[in-house]
């Protein structure tokens, strides 16, 4: 008997456990998968909370639900990764020894990188919407809300869904307004980047929607402190932007299991080939989802797109064959703008979001990087497909993992995203 | 683009004002660059933080971003702010002839 292990059982490892057994036989390959949490969260729904559209019971699952019969799940922390030997030491006080090895162990806030981060402001006046208890305690504290300075603060890059602080900025310009508190309220956007987005196109057309909707827009601003006495955030070029509410993205980090195994870059994501998914730490490694350093959005439907293609190069690499499917770093996201609408982007490596029309040219029925109700529709329905199909691996109709260019207004001299 | 004559050498610019092609650059280039930057000497730390950039991106095809200079760099976020005032990595890449970093998505 052969062990396949997959470290993680978020999206990504869930996906890749129901992919992996239905190609593996049962009598030749053992499945483990190893989580120390037993619940699965639709993190995508945290945006939601603090604005009531979703409640705790729209976002939280028993993880058990969706790993498939056939696969051994671990309820169990990982301590570290031994590549020499080809084995996963547990907390619990064991470990595996495995053949093939799935690293899906993801991307989470870290509080310690930033000076003041946890500070007496912490939970009263500074939060985050990146976990289930982060947007949980948002959710209370944006009910007693009277008005004020609202911050929204992105302490580096790269983020999980680098949208979602976006998001969270129009709906809550929304929010603000139906509840009358808007005018009292004012909302200032502070990024590290140049502009609203990584790239250039979306990120005029995003940069125009902030300044429509009066949110102030502070960029080029890399946080070295939250001053908790006097609520404001400073730059390292010490400029100062006073809270009365921080939302704050902390840096996001890999997990500390890839650090204790050596097998990390500076922010604990493993090296991996861009296009195979084959770890550059040992050929019998791979790794998808927000674990890897490729340059592309840490993203479910990232991860979605990267298991069919993770998929096929495991079965290459059982049966000694080149590894030949690519991914192309495609990405997919819907972008709450509020008011019950939305935008969708679709980029890859090579490709920047551009307008246009998605899945079908011409038709649609989404709209690329423009505003439109149904775009918000496909958002909400979207939880509803994570559930029921994305987790489970069946595949959604007419998206590919392939990026396609039909449908997208692609300007003539194509800015080359990297 | 642009062209533009510094320390005797003939230099194509993209639109940011950064190098096209890394051959035309010397430390000539690099001190000409600085000045341009507000920077009217380059030290020996400026030089430290240069030559780890080009290190790096040799082995990352990158320009490092501020974490992987603290941590793989050993250089403080606080000394690339007083080295290169405003926009320390923006300008240390200008300098050292890289394109302007691009952050990730």
């Amino acid at each position: 008997m052969k062990t396949l292990a997959i470290l993680g059982a978020g999206t990504a490892g869930t996906m890749m456990a129901n992919h992996m057994r239905r190609k593996l036989k049962v009598e030749e390959w053992t499945i483990v998968i190893v989580d120390q949490n037993p619940d699965h969260y639709y993190q995508p729904g945290y945006l939601f909370m603090p604005f009531g559209i979703y409640g705790e019971r729209d976002v939280v699952k028993p993880k058990q639900k969706f790993i498939p019969r056939g696969v051994e799940y671990r309820i169990c922390a990982i301590d570290r990764i031994d590549p020499e030997a080809n084995r996963v030491v547990l907390g619990c006080g064991n470990s595996i020894d495995y053949d093939v090895l799935i690293i899906a162990t993801g991307t989470d806030i870290s509080l310690e990188e930033t000076e003041g981060q946890r500070g007496s402001d912490w939970q009263k006046h500074v939060f985050d919407f990146y976990t289930f208890d982060g947007a949980r305690k948002l959710t209370e504290r944006l009910k007693d809300w009277k008005g004020g300075n609202l911050v929204v603060n992105i302490a580096e890059m790269p983020i999980k869904c680098p949208v979602a602080p976006l998001e969270f900025t129009f709906l809550a310009d929304w929010w603000l307004g139906k509840k009358g508190l808007r005018d009292k309220t004012k909302i200032t956007y502070v990024t590290p980047l140049s502009g609203a987005f990584t790239k250039p196109v979306a990120s005029r057309i995003l940069d125009h929607l902030l300044e429509e909707k009066g949110i102030e827009v502070v960029s080029d601003f890399s946080i070295g402190e939250i001053n908790n006495e006097e609520h404001k955030i400073v730059s390292w070029d010490e400029r100062e932007v006073g809270y009365d509410l921080l939302v704050s993205i902390p840096t996001n980090m890999g997990s500390a299991a890839i650090e204790r195994s050596g097998i990390g870059d500076e922010l604990n994501y493993v090296p991996t080939d861009k296009h195979t998914l084959q770890s550059k730490v040992k050929d019998n490694i791979f790794v998808l989802g927000d674990a890897t350093d490729l340059p592309t959005s840490k993203a479910g439907s990232v991860a979605h797109f990267e298991a069919e293609v993770l998929t096929e190069n495991i079965l290459s690499y059982i049966d000694e064959r080149e590894l030949e499917a690519s991914f192309d770093g495609h990405a997919n996201c819907f972008i709450e703008s509020g008011h019950g609408k939305g935008f969708l982007l679709d980029f890859n490596y090579e490709l920047e979001p551009v307008p246009g029309h998605f899945p079908i040219p011409k038709v649609g029925p989404f709209k690329l990087l423009g505003e439109s109700r149904i775009n918000h529709l496909g958002k909400l329905a979207f939880k509803y497909v994570y559930w029921h199909a994305l987790l489970r691996a069946i595949p959604l109709p007419m998206v590919s993992h392939k990026m396609t260019r039909a449908g997208k207004q692609i300007p003539e001299v194509s800015p080359v995203a990297v | 683009m642009s062209q533009v004559t510094l320390a005797g050498v003939e230099l194509q610019l993209d639109e940011n004002g950064n190098l096209i092609d890394r051959s035309q650059w010397n430390r000539e280039v690099a001190a000409e660059l600085a000045k341009e930057e507000g920077i009217d000497a380059l030290t020996e730390e400026h030089w430290k933080v240069l030559d780890f950039i080009a290190k790096d991106y040799a082995e990352k095809e990158a320009v490092p971003g501020m974490r992987r200079m603290n941590k793989v760099g050993g250089i403080p976020t606080k000394d690339l702010y007083r080295l290169f005032p405003g926009g320390p990595i923006k300008k240390a890449a200008r300098i050292g002839g890289f394109p302007k970093p691009v952050s990730c998505v």
